[in-house]
């Protein structure tokens, strides 16, 4: 235990930051990710020749073939990292702006919001009413007003919003807008099939479209989180504290919340409620390559990708060819190892 | 460094502070005393920036509202009480924190923010525990960790609410040693909280006396711990005595009719 004190006396001092090895690790797991999820499938497509023809290399794969992969495979493997990405780099920020380990999309009203809007559209798209395309800008709206919700009441209690009241209020935001979206779906039977099917959570997808749907805000939710990792690390001691060293805590929180928010609807609104992936994936890079925001959050934005892939190619090939909702996968393979890593890392002593 | 003339402060229906006028000059010690709930964090915090009140505040003589909150963290540093102690987070991680307002707000640290806490921590003869959790410390090096992320912010008016509450009292002399060293080599002004008195007097220039958010007795040590002042405000009863110079408050207990001799 006791610590060398050579690198230190030397003058160069370790400041917490991405280490190329875990950088290293977390692209070689979305490589393997990717390559696992384009040449796996239930088409009986060998798995050599598309290795070959992503090498660049001649294979002997016909037109049709090349279209599973390319047209089929490719996107639903992109949509699965920008999925599980964007969920996992969400759960670790809202785990740092609360300072909860137990925050997540889910916790803060802002998954069920989504829901609610979601299910709403399906139902009146069924009756004609409107059409499924308003699916994510309802899950926006559905998201961004539970928060803003949970928000009010978290800090209607007095003029400074505490964490644990802005918790409490979140799991009550959260479980009216369950009740809510559970009496829309059961009031529409005729719909109730397609709303469950979506609830569960679930990749498939005809070419670009939903890629195409999620980018942008994909990409806007990760420069907005990725930027905030040192003043996450800040906003860890505390608001009064954050206040001292000149940051303006409530603003920053917002800003994170918003982002976070934004990010989660719009992956609900294209791939429905999967669960574990904000919880797991952040808290696994935090047992093992540190605690730190700077470490946390592009490591999760890796191995969520990468994770949500693996999971999906399971998803679509242990029962082939009927598919196994990916929710169900997460949660079935994501707690146990989950448990398994949090028991190691007790062993060494690594958690608190 | 710093004046404040008519400093109110109102929480729920309590008024907390009620008028205070403070004068603290570059380069002095001030230390606030007074018995439990007279305010004497309230108002650190205050000064801080933390709760909202009436009154003026001139920070280096400029007006403390014309400030931005990184203007004030840069002329302003506090050491708390009950800082949170992130988990996982090292000793260098920790000090670094304290170079927040030199960094531009979504930018990360500099070689001159580093070097910056390498003489904090070398300062503070810290440099062995750099890559160590914070939480895995002692109290004592707990508490030099947090001088080092004063030092580090640069400021040059160090808030310190009390600093020795934690401490045993070999650790007590050398953290307030350790502060007094700290402001004769950086000319910083040290304002800070006190709960034992003897301490007070010994380290700082002048005493503030507050009682129910008022200033009642401001000055030497000897002129602030008297018999009468302590027994009035505190209800305590003590006996002073003087040494070199210093007033040294000794408790004393009344005889009791258990202690009679039978």
């Amino acid at each position: 235990m006791t610590p060398a004190p050579t690198v230190a006396a030397q003058g160069s001092l370790r400041a917490a930051r991405l280490r190329a090895r875990w950088t290293v690790l977390g692209v070689a797991a979305v490589v393997v990710a990717v390559i696992a999820g384009l040449v796996v499938g239930p088409a009986g497509i060998e798995p050599v020749e598309v290795v070959r023809r992503l090498l660049g290399v001649s294979s002997t794969l016909d037109t049709q073939q090349i279209a599973i992969v390319e047209q089929i495979r490719l996107p639903r493997v992109v949509l699965g990292l920008l999925v599980g990405s964007t969920l996992s780099l969400c759960g670790a920020s809202y785990q740092g702006v609360f300072r909860n380990p137990l925050a997540d999309p889910y916790l803060l009203g802002a998954a069920a919001g989504a829901g609610l809007g979601v299910t709403l559209v399906i139902v009146r798209a069924a009756e004609g009413t409107t059409t499924p395309a308003l699916a994510p800008v309802a899950a926006f709206v559905g998201a961004l007003g539970a928060v803003a919700l949970t928000y009010a009441l978290g800090a209607s209690g007095g003029r400074r919003a505490s964490t644990a009241s802005l918790i409490l209020a979140g799991v009550a935001v959260a479980s009216f807008l369950t009740a809510m979206q559970t009496y829309v779906q059961q009031r529409n039977q005729d719909t109730i099939r397609q709303v469950y099917t979506w609830i569960l959570g679930r990749l498939s997808t005809a070419g670009w479209g939903e890629v195409r749907l999620l980018l942008p805000y994909a990409v806007v939710t990760w420069v907005v989180l990725l930027a905030h990792r040192r003043v996450l690390d800040v906003l860890a001691v505390g608001d009064d504290e954050a206040a001292t060293l000149g940051v303006h805590a409530a603003r920053s929180r917002l800003v994170v919340i918003i982002a976070a928010s934004l990010g989660t609807a719009a992956a609900v609104s294209v791939s429905g409620l999967i669960a574990f992936v904000g919880i797991i994936v952040p808290h696994t890079v935090r047992l093992l390559a540190g605690q730190s925001h700077r470490v946390v959050l592009p490591l999760s934005l890796l191995f969520g990708g990468a994770f949500l892939c693996l999971a999906d190619l399971l998803a679509r090939t242990l029962s082939s060819p009927a598919e196994i909702p990916i929710g169900v996968v997460t949660a079935f393979f994501g707690a146990p190892f989950f448990v398994l890593v949090l028991r190691s890392s007790r062993r060494m002593g690594a958690t608190t | 460094m710093i004046t404040c003339e008519g400093v109110s402060v109102t929480l729920g229906d309590r008024r907390i502070l009620d008028g205070i006028d403070l004068h603290v000059a570059r380069g002095e010690w001030l230390s606030i005393v007074g018995p439990n709930g007279a305010g004497k964090s309230t108002l650190l915090r205050y000064l801080t920036g933390a709760v909202n009140g009436e009154g003026t505040v001139h920070l280096a003589g400029r007006p403390f509202g014309a400030l931005t909150r990184r203007e004030r963290a840069l002329l302003i540093a506090l050491v708390p009480q009950a800082p949170v102690i992130p988990v996982g987070m090292s000793v260098v991680d920790y000090v670094l924190l304290g170079r927040t307002p030199h960094i531009r707000y979504l930018g990360v640290e500099g070689p001159t923010d580093v070097a910056a806490v390498h003489d904090a921590l070398s300062h503070l003869d810290l440099l062995d525990f750099a890559d160590r959790e914070v939480t895995t410390l002692s109290g004592g090096e707990r508490q030099r960790v947090l001088i080092a992320r004063a030092l580090a912010q640069g400021s040059s008016l160090v808030l310190l609410d009390e600093p020795t509450t934690a401490l045993d009292v070999g650790h007590q002399q050398q953290v307030l040693e350790l502060v007094d060293e700290l402001r004769r080599a950086h000319d910083l002004t040290v304002v800070t909280t006190m709960h034992d008195l003897t301490l007070a007097g010994q380290y700082a220039d002048r005493l503030l006396l507050l009682d129910a958010g008022r200033v009642v007795v401001e000055g030497p040590a000897a002129f602030v711990l008297t018999e009468e002042n302590l027994a009035r405000f505190y209800g305590a009863r003590v006996r002073i005595i003087h040494d070199g110079g210093h007033p040294v408050v000794l408790p004393v207990r009344e005889r009791t009719v258990n202690d009679q001799p039978r």
